[in-house]
């Protein structure tokens, strides 16, 4: 984990979700209890129907939870914190009728606050994407409408990111060097990054710790800490420890569990 | 899949009966506008040459076969008959026509757009509202005006028309509407609701936008059915003022046959008039989706 001061930026507390479904009650999430430290990445990792994103969503105050609590910064979230929390979603999630510029405005707008065109045009410019701004994302690779979706997240400066398979429908090129741009903007912000993810070798890359999940009821299988030194980079996948990680992982998640941790 | 908060999570109700659009994928533009982009050369001249080809075959089989004007006007007398006397044989009534349809399409799309929002807001609301649309999509608003003039509005000017193209373009906005309305992405509102917006701000920087491109076919069907009502009216029961659908009946009651001709050109025109018109409109507006 690495070493910046050990405050507790996000707590959940016994995060139960179960939702009526056709076929009856499911649970989707039972009984999960982990503490995200300030300044920490963490990667939730596990198989679909896990109740990763459902976490996920429960921790951006858009879903709530049917038992138990989720603080930010000790407040229990009951709705969306947009000045200190900032989601990225499935797929670039842009909207196709704005071109760029007005996309990466649109959380100014909504929460009519001026728009920061300084941070905005920086933001801009380090992730590639000056000379693009009137572009409509038709116009756009899917890696350049992820960047965007990147610029719009970080733009009003929230502490928290939440990303829910920011990359999943990338190719692999490109999910690598979205990869490597979101731990370059991380290093350089010291923001609190909970990452959801399907993908084992992405969610260890970028992670200081891997929550993994298993499915039926969503629960936390166990976490592992990642040691491997920053900055990291695409031929550390390659390492012998990284893929004894990937193995240690894999067996976790096909297992179902292995152990159940208690997280203190 | 991940599960979606009530709010969030938008039923489906089955609002397709009657509505040109089945799926709530891309809408086809180059369906309803076949007049797509840029046109070639060679695209543009073979349309020329139809037209061309139509007026003058049309005039040299008249001529040769010594059809009779009352049967059949030869093109070149229907276009001489446009140039005489401009203003009193249609100028007039091309204006009475246009107060018609401008004042009725704006009461009809205005009301027909608002109840579509509404409605749509509720699942329950529009399963029950449904039916009714579309009885009144299907009755010829047209038919009404005698009834309206004689009993319900009692008058001889061009309310009772007013009213008739209103009922005919609102229902078409309306229908058209309610299906862009239904067309929710959840990503996207959940994307706004993570920056605390409102409901009213998702439906103004979500819901409206996705919908904008039904909402501006809406516009172009009702536009064209309310000329249509406004034509088909004043050849039923026109005002004391008249109209060009007046002028096509008192034309062919006198077998004016050239005049009638000049009076269904203008009427051409008129109609795509309105099709050019929503054409640029949906180009500038929804050209996104295509």
């Amino acid at each position: 984990m690495s070493s910046v001061e050990e405050t507790t930026k996000l707590e959940i507390r016994g995060a139960t979700k179960i939702y009526e479904a056709k076929t009856g009650p499911v649970n989707a999430l039972h009984d999960i209890w982990l503490d995200v430290t300030a300044g920490e990445l963490v990667s939730i990792l596990g198989p679909s129907g896990c109740g990763k994103t459902t976490l996920l969503w429960a921790m951006s105050g858009l879903h709530a939870l049917t038992r138990g609590e989720i603080l930010l910064d000790g407040s229990p979230i009951t709705g969306p914190r947009p000045a200190e929390i900032g989601m990225m979603f499935q797929d670039a999630n842009l909207l196709p009728w704005r071109n760029l510029r007005k996309n990466i405005e649109l959380p100014f707008e909504i929460k009519k606050q001026p728009v920061d065109n300084g941070r905005i045009e920086t933001l801009v410019k380090e992730v590639g994407l000056d000379g693009f701004e009137n572009s409509y994302p038709r116009e756009l690779s899917g890696g350049m409408q992820q960047r965007a979706s990147i610029v719009r997240a970080l733009a009003p400066d929230p502490g928290v990111m939440l990303l829910d398979e920011p990359f999943g429908a990338l190719d692999a090129f490109t999910r690598d060097e979205m990869n490597l741009l979101l731990m370059r903007l991380w290093s350089e912000t010291s923001k609190t990054i909970v990452f959801v993810t399907h993908n084992i070798s992405e969610a260890i890359f970028l992670a200081d710790r891997v929550v993994v999940m298993t499915p039926r009821p969503g629960r936390l299988a166990r976490i592992f800490d990642i040691e491997l030194p920053r900055p990291r980079t695409v031929d550390m996948i390659f390492e012998p420890e990284f893929i004894a990680l990937i193995q240690e992982i894999k067996r976790v998640v096909e297992t179902g569990a292995g152990h159940t941790v208690e997280v203190e | 899949m991940s599960e979606f908060p009530r709010e969030l999570r938008d039923e489906t109700p089955s609002f397709d009966e009657g509505s040109p659009q089945q799926d709530h994928g891309p809408i086809d533009w180059t369906g309803l506008t076949s007049v797509r982009g840029a046109k070639s050369v060679l695209e543009i001249g073979t349309i020329i040459a139809i037209a061309v080809g139509v007026f003058f075959g049309l005039e040299a089989i008249l001529r040769l076969t010594d059809t009779p004007a009352y049967v059949f006007p030869k093109p070149t007398a229907v276009v001489a008959a446009l140039t005489d006397d401009f203003q009193l044989q249609y100028g007039h009534h091309l204006w009475v026509t246009l107060q018609e349809f401008f004042v009725g399409f704006a009461i009809g799309s205005t009301i027909g757009l608002i109840l579509a929002a509404v409605i749509t807001q509720k699942p329950f609301i529009e399963k029950v509202v449904a039916p009714y649309v579309i009885i009144l999509v299907v009755t010829p608003m047209l038919a009404l005006v005698p009834f309206l003039r004689v009993s319900l509005i009692q008058s001889p000017g061009m309310w009772p028309i007013i009213v008739a193209v209103a009922l005919a373009s609102g229902p078409m906005v309306l229908i058209n509407a309610a299906t862009g309305f239904r067309r929710t992405d959840l990503a996207k509102i959940a994307l706004a609701r993570s920056y605390g917006a409102s409901t009213f701000q998702v439906f103004r920087k979500i819901r409206f936008p996705l919908a904008l491109p039904m909402i501006i076919v809406g516009y172009m069907v009702g536009a064209i059915f309310g000329m249509l009502t406004a034509i088909g009216g004043e050849m039923v029961s026109a005002s004391e003022q008249g109209g060009l659908g007046h002028q096509l009946v008192y034309f062919a009651s006198l077998i004016r046959m050239d005049n009638f001709g000049a009076v269904l050109l203008i009427i051409e025109a008129l109609g795509v008039s309105i099709y050019v018109v929503f054409y640029f409109i949906g180009k500038r507006w929804a050209s996104w989706e295509s």
